[in-house]
């Protein structure tokens, strides 16, 4: 300090400044890639219970979904592990039904009737139930369908002996025999991606943010406010299957 | 591979099931372990219940079960996704899983049957270790374990154990046909198999198919002996298949009956499936030709007064006609719950391909081994008594 009180230094960024501007910048850098690091701190199984949801006011029927999850999942052709179904009622009660391809390329027809006949129309996807009771997981010899701790329905793809009796077990039919492979597969509700923090491939393609897989245990979690604030239904509760998947929107017709 | 053809669908079938996952080697596995339950029961009415007059077809059946038994997983082996890994189903079972207890009970009936044969034929096992030298000769020793003793002593042994492995084989030969009518059965997920009745109904017409494979084989060979059959053994097991057949029937009409007039919401689905899908297997071959001739026939048998050649043709047919009958039943089960979605919106359809591994000519095939290794054990030992018409025509 000299004698008039002033700085000696030139003006502008000293040496110390710089070094101090310098930690912050690199502090600003790094806090985002620190937030993702804490974000992927090690998964805990026992923090989840997953769950899923769909709005079905919502779907309006693009197949986006089904095409993530082919892509994603290598689904084999002629199989689904995801697909959406059209629901028509007539005006006069009668309902039809239909899914081509399990609306891989959407709908590209319309309902074969005129609208005037045409009382509501709406779209249900459907995926694998993730039941809490899940049948396949209770008729499977060999212990290969297993329910993960943190709620998913899992096939160990090196155990299963590919005798299809989760076939035949599930109400909601979303198990298949892999053509070329042999083993059972169905839906894992993306479990790669949801245990990296990551949503489910169709729910990270749907437009309209129609579905979600969600950690039921966090009362904060998307799914947990909108189990909360709507009114909800499950695929053929009578069978005791207790499934994680709602639909919010439900119609009786739909099975 | 699992039903590759794309089926012709009817109204809304969900994607995965218009493939049908169990194909005809499901159909097959059933009616086999049918006819190995059925033959035992018949064995056993001789050993355990005193039924003379099957002498002549007792041992006979129970070797019947045996070969039909070593067959029985035939068809399984052929369906599996994964057939290399088939033995996981013993070594690492799900405790929660109707199916695990398979290896339990195939295995513990095996051991039965396997050493229940072993003491019914031990004496004509020592009598051909005794008449033939050389490599054969060693081999039936070491059939007959090198104990080459008989006298009264040992046959009243064989004959003890016989009587106690015949009573301690009806619960488990129950046991093994009631635990495949279990695994539809506890199936919740199809109303077409989803009832207790189901166990009931596969032990009933396994007993019926047994009877009847066997009265079948028993006019076979005593033709191709050109022997006079046995009649009263013959009349005896027509009683049997008619009054087994006339619960059995009554049980599958009274299952359906039930479900017709609960009128759950499933019924309107399953409706369809009996009167469109399912209308020539099930209403014209099971019920019609299957249940309706054979307990007509098998009923003028039994009540009226007639020549022994007419009550032959009588009793041929409709064994044959049950044998269809059952094999319809599998069918019409197995093939059926599959042929209804599980939206109960649609249908697919179904039909086995001629030279798929899991086709028709396959079926046949694992069909036929059995019959086949019959004829086999009988070159060895003869399995029908030396003092029967039947045993006295055996070709040397």
């Amino acid at each position: 300090m000299s004698d008039d009180g002033r700085d000696p230094r030139p003006e502008g960024l000293g040496r110390r400044d710089f070094i101090k501007l310098g930690f912050v910048g690199a502090f600003a850098i790094l806090v985002p890639f620190a937030v993702r690091a804490a974000e992927r701190a090690p998964y805990r199984r026992e923090d989840y219970t997953w769950g899923f949801i769909v709005d079905l006011q919502k779907c309006m029927g693009c197949g986006a979904c089904v095409r993530a999850c082919k892509a994603e999942n290598t689904v084999p052709d002629g199989f689904n592990r995801t697909w959406v179904e059209r629901y028509t009622v007539r005006r006069d009660g009668k309902v039809e039904v239909d899914s081509p391809l399990g609306a891989l390329n959407g709908f590209p027809e319309d309902v074969p009737h005129p609208p005037i006949e045409v009382g509501k129309s709406f779209f249900v996807p459907k995926l694998c139930n993730q039941c809490s009771t899940a049948p396949c997981v209770q008729v499977c010899p060999v212990g290969a369908s297993y329910a993960a701790p943190d709620g998913v329905t899992l096939v160990d793809r090196k155990r299963c002996i590919g005798c299809g009796y989760c076939v035949q077990a599930c109400p909601y039919g979303v198990r298949y025999i892999h053509p070329q492979n042999g083993y059972a597969d169905k839906c894992t509700l993306c479990y790669h991606r949801i245990t990296k923090g990551l949503q489910t491939a169709c729910a990270q393609a749907c437009p309209v943010g129609a579905r979600s897989a969600g950690n039921l245990k966090d009362t904060t979690s998307r799914i947990r406010q909108l189990l909360n604030s709507s009114r909800y239904g499950v695929l053929k509760p009578a069978l005791g299957t207790n499934p994680k998947c709602y639909y919010i929107g439900l119609d009786k017709e739909v099975v | 591979m699992h039903g590759e053809a794309i089926s012709e669908l009817m109204g809304f079938v969900f994607p995965n099931e218009q493939h049908v996952t169990w194909t005809v080697m499901i159909v097959l596995y059933p009616y086999i372990t049918g006819l190995v339950a059925g033959a035992f029961i018949v064995s056993s009415l001789y050993h355990l219940f005193g039924q003379e007059s099957l002498k002549p077809v007792a041992r006979f059946a129970l070797v019947s079960s045996f070969a039909f038994l070593l067959f029985a997983t035939m068809p399984l082996l052929l369906h599996l996704g994964l057939p290399t890994r088939a033995f996981n189903i013993m070594i690492t079972p799900s405790s929660s899983s109707a199916m695990a207890g398979f290896g339990i009970v195939y295995l513990t009936y095996m051991a039965i049957v396997v050493v229940e044969v072993w003491f019914s034929m031990r004496e004509e096992i020592v009598g051909r270790a005794l008449a033939t030298t050389g490599v054969l000769g060693f081999l039936f020793k070491a059939l007959a374990l090198f104990d080459l003793r008989v006298d009264e002593r040992t046959r009243a042994l064989d004959h003890r154990v016989v009587r106690f492995l015949a009573g301690l084989g009806i619960p488990v030969a129950c046991f093994l046909h009631g635990y495949v009518g279990f695994l539809f059965g506890s199936i919740k997920a199809n109303p077409w198999w989803s009832t207790p009745m189901m166990f009931i109904i596969f032990l009933l017409s396994a007993i019926v198919s047994g009877i009847a494979v066997l009265i079948l084989l028993f006019y076979v060979i005593s033709w191709v002996r050109r022997v006079e059959v046995d009649a009263p053994c013959v009349q005896t097991m027509a009683n049997f298949l008619w009054g087994f057949m006339i619960i059995d029937v009554a049980l599958e009409l009274m299952q359906i009956l039930s479900i017709a007039y609960q009128q759950m919401a499933e019924w309107e689905a399953l409706q369809i499936l009996i009167e469109d899908k399912l209308f020539w297997s099930h209403v014209v071959i099971q019920l019609l030709i299957g249940s309706l001739v054979p307990f007509l026939l098998l009923g003028l048998n039994s009540l009226v007064k007639l020549r022994q050649r007419t009550r032959n043709v009588l009793i041929f047919s409709s064994s044959v006609l049950l044998l269809i009958q059952v094999l319809a039943m599998r069918w019409n089960v197995v093939i059926g719950g599959q042929l209804m979605s599980k939206s109960f919106r649609g249908y697919t359809s179904y039909m086995p391909g001629l030279w798929d591994h899991e086709g028709l000519i396959v079926a046949v095939v694992v069909f036929t081994v059995p019959f086949l290794l019959l004829r086999f054990f009988d070159f060895m030992v003869p399995l029908f008594p030396s003092d029967s018409a039947i045993g006295k025509g055996r070709p040397s």
